[in-house]
């Protein structure tokens, strides 16, 4: 039987075992529409804006590991999307988004909601397609969903005409896909890993040095067993968060422009650094110049060859994916009879318990002005670091970095590349839609919440009972930071003095809300918020903090990892 | 130093502004680009010339065999190669000049393939420092017209590039 291109659509979705297609309709997406409501295989999660349509799907890949599905109109609906999108390339999220396009004949000429969609997110996607003939479109499909989750993942677009969703041609879905010129490596090549072993076994001063990639191919335990099995310290960058236990004793926390004395310590003073899955950042490593240490042997696994020796250059790069060049490795380990220095280890590991004793985070217990920081503690400690937690992009983002303490992969979701503000709530949906029962919570800022505040109707309306944690300094905290620091306390546009009533805009939608003006109040509304009775609603709560706090530590722009600011 | 990296790609629609826009969105130098069809009607060919230190040479080649199109790519230079492009120069050839034109011409191995009376039209084919000594030879302001069509490149011997 034939099938149209929109049904066609519809049952390549199916096939892959879709579950939720975050998307908002539009002229070139009718056919689809249609098609969805007459279909229920998925279900359809309309947002508010198909920024938040892509944020929200990202998210629910970030949470679960599956691919996460938009689908957007033509025109205006591609350009709103394509934050989602680059936010989503940055960090390798595995995303297919589907545009709809003018019809064939239209294209090029200026029609009505035409835009090239193609050519503006292809620098901002992993791959996109442009379906010209409907024969083409189911083995799209295929592809674009095969590309998005293999290798080093990423957002894939598929940008459809309305009239090929009319078109009617048999359907079959492919079972398998080859692309002679897309082959990702996995396994790592065995020599360089037999050296990297060797070199980890001499090792005096070893780090471990672990990022997204740990968490984007779930190799959190046997990156948990290679610490342990050796003893070796262990820092996460901010996307790696969650893949190495944080109480641990031998986390060190995340490293690099907020990351804790201790870690960025440790990684510029060791003789050996593996880095996993991690891209040497400039927000890591500050300046290379600075990093750079004559006697330190790196050793770099990553399963895309172009994030080798693009910052740093490196002594043994090992292309593959995490957990089987791992699991390698503990095997290797396992048969040798060598074993790292265990005199230097330990020597090692006092040096940095003294870093530790630093105590970079520390902050004012007994101020009367709420801290951020003890509002982060408290969740942690009322959702027993079992929450999901997304966040938004500033200051509240680095201390729900540092203070809630992941101790499993896919916890944090967060944006971390791109910095997309706005990000924290359609994502926070995303998680929450995934795992239903669980307890989700968006760390946000004043400015941040604001730049997708109306998806609370589409929380609304798909009953999603997320909390948010408003850290409302009155500020956009982190640029007002740089101006403090870095330009003469001359705060140029970073205060908003006419913010709305949170709590009854939140009611507004049909939620609950509460402020929160002193710390005595904090630990009251946090377990209201996840309490029983609140279970299937979404709470908005708003504390008011501290205006003047900053994040510590600090590298600032340029500097190199031992040259922190420090409280 | 200059590199010749030679590629092969799907012959898709937008291929080509792949290429081009990781050249432009990275920053990379880029000398010139040629592309054509090649002996399989679903392969393009395409030589990039390009300059850099080492290190992002590596990352050029690294980044255009992410690239979901690129099939296969080889860094020609890095091995024995041949080089050639085709330049088509339009001279003044008056007076004094008609005789001296012909003569470089002649000495370059280029071939006069259109004559007026004021001008001559001069194809020569060559690895590209040839072509620009060709250039330098002439004086400056007989030259009306030059047209490059940037280097092709093919490995020596039984160096070859097949998907
Ligand atoms: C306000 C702000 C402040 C920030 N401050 C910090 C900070 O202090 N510290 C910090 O760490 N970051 C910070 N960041 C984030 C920073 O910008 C980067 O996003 C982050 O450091 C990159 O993390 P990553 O190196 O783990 O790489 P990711 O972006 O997570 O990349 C993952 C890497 O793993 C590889 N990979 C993917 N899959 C696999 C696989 N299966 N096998 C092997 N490899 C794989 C990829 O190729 C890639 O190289 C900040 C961001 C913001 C917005
Ligand atoms: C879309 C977008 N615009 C601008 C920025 C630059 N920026 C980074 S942090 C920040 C301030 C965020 O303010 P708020 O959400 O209140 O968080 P706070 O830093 O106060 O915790 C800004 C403007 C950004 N990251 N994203
Ligand atoms: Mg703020």
């Amino acid at each position: 039987m034939e099938l149209t291109g929109a049904e066609i659509t519809v049952r390549c979705l199916a096939e892959e075992g879709v579950e939720y297609v975050f998307g908002y309709p539009g002229g070139a997406v009718l056919n689809i529409y249609d098609a969805i409501y007459q279909q229920d295989k998925f279900k359809h999660v309309l947002v508010r804006h198909e920024q938040a349509a892509v944020h929200a799907a990202d998210g629910y890949a970030r949470a679960t590991g599956r691919t996460g599905v938009a689908l957007v109109t033509s025109g205006p609906g591609a350009t709103n999307a394509v934050t989602g999108i680059a936010t989503a390339y940055m960090d390798s999220i595995p995303l297919v988004i589907i545009s709809g396009q003018v019809p064939t004949p239209a294209i090029g000429m200026d029609a009505f909601q035409e835009v090239d969609t193609v050519g503006i997110t292809r620098p901002c996607v992993k791959h996109n397609f442009l379906v010209k003939d409907i024969r083409d479109l189911a083995n799209t499909f295929k592809k674009a969903f095969y590309i998005a989750a293999t290798g080093r993942p990423g957002p894939v677009l598929v940008d459809i005409p309305k009239d090929i969703t009319q078109f009617t041609t048999e359907f079959s879905y492919p079972k398998k896909v080859s692309l002679r010129s897309y082959n990702p490596v996995t396994k790592g090549h065995s020599g360089q890993i037999k050296r990297a072993v060797q070199m980890l076994l001499e090792a005096k001063r070893p780090m471990i040095y672990a990022g997204g990639g740990v968490i984007l191919s779930d190799a959190a335990p046997q990156l948990t067993e290679l610490a342990r099995l050796l003893g070796f310290p262990c820092t996460n960058t901010l996307m790696g968060l969650g893949g190495f236990p944080a109480s641990d004793p031998l986390s060190v926390g995340m490293l690099g422009m907020h990351g804790t004395y201790e870690a960025n310590m440790a990684v510029q003073h060791s003789d050996v650094l593996v880095a996993i899955g991690a891209r040497f950042d400039d927000r890591v490593i500050g300046s290379p110049e600075h990093f750079y240490q004559e006697e330190r042997k790196i050793i770099h696994i990553d399963i895309d060859p172009s994030s080798i020796s693009k910052r740093v250059r490196v002594d043994v790069p090992i292309v593959g994916n995490v957990p089987e060049v791992l699991a390698e490795m503990i095997k290797l380990i396992k048969a040798s009879k060598e074993r790292p220095d265990q005199a230097a280890l330990k020597t090692w590991l006092t040096q940095i318990e003294l870093w530790r004793s630093r105590d970079c985070l520390k902050y004012d217990r007994h101020s009367d002005i709420i801290k951020p920081q003890f509002v982060l503690e408290k969740l942690h400690e009322i959702t027993r670091g079992d929450a999901f937690i997304t966040s938004d992009v500033g200051q509240h983002q680095m201390w729900a970095a540092q203070f809630y303490k992941f101790d499993k992969p896919r916890r944090w979701i967060n944006s971390g590349g791109l910095g997309t503000m706005g990000f924290g709530l359609p994502a926070a949906m995303g998680v929450q839609l995934a795992h239903p029962g669980a307890m989700v919570a968006c760390v946000t800022g004043e400015g941040s919440i604001q730049m997708n505040i109306q998806e609370l109707a589409t929380c609304k309306q798909f009953n999603i009972p997320l909390k948010i944690i408003l850290l409302n300094n009155r500020y956009l905290g982190m640029v007002r930071q740089w101006q403090e620091f870095f330009y003469g306390e001359r705060y140029a546009e970073s205060y908003m003095d006419t913010l709305p009533d949170f709590v009854k805009l939140a009611e507004a939608y049909g939620h609950a809300g509460r402020r929160i003006d002193n710390p005595a109040e904090v630990e009251d509304a946090l377990k209201w918020a996840f309490s029983a009775e609140m279970k299937e609603k979404l709470v908005f709560l708003d504390f008011r903090t501290d205006q003047s706090e900053n994040v510590y530590p600090m590298i600032p722009g340029g500097k190199g990892l031992s040259e922190m600011i420090l409280v | 130093m200059k590199h010749i990296i030679s590629l092969l790609m799907e012959n898709e629609a937008g291929a080509l502004s792949r290429v081009a826009g990781l050249f432009s969105a990275r920053g990379y130098n880029i000398e010139s680009l040629t592309v054509a069809p090649t002996e399989d009607a679903t392969l393009s060919r395409m030589t990039i010339v390009t300059r850099g230190p080492d290190e992002v040479i590596e990352q050029i080649t690294k980044q255009l065999n992410k690239l979901i199109d690129v099939v296969k790519l080889v860094d020609l230079s890095e091995a024995g190669h041949i080089e050639r492009e085709l330049m088509l120069v339009k001279v003044l050839a008056e007076g004094e000049w008609r005789e001296e034109m012909k003569r470089m011409s002649d000495i370059f191995r280029g071939r006069i393939i259109d004559v007026t009376d004021k001008t001559y039209t001069i194809e020569m084919t060559g690895a590209g420092h040839k072509l620009d000594a060709f250039l330098d030879a002439l004086d400056k302001n007989a030259i009306l017209e030059t047209v490059r069509t940037g280097a092709s490149g093919i490995g020596r011997g039984d160096r070859i590039l097949k998907s």
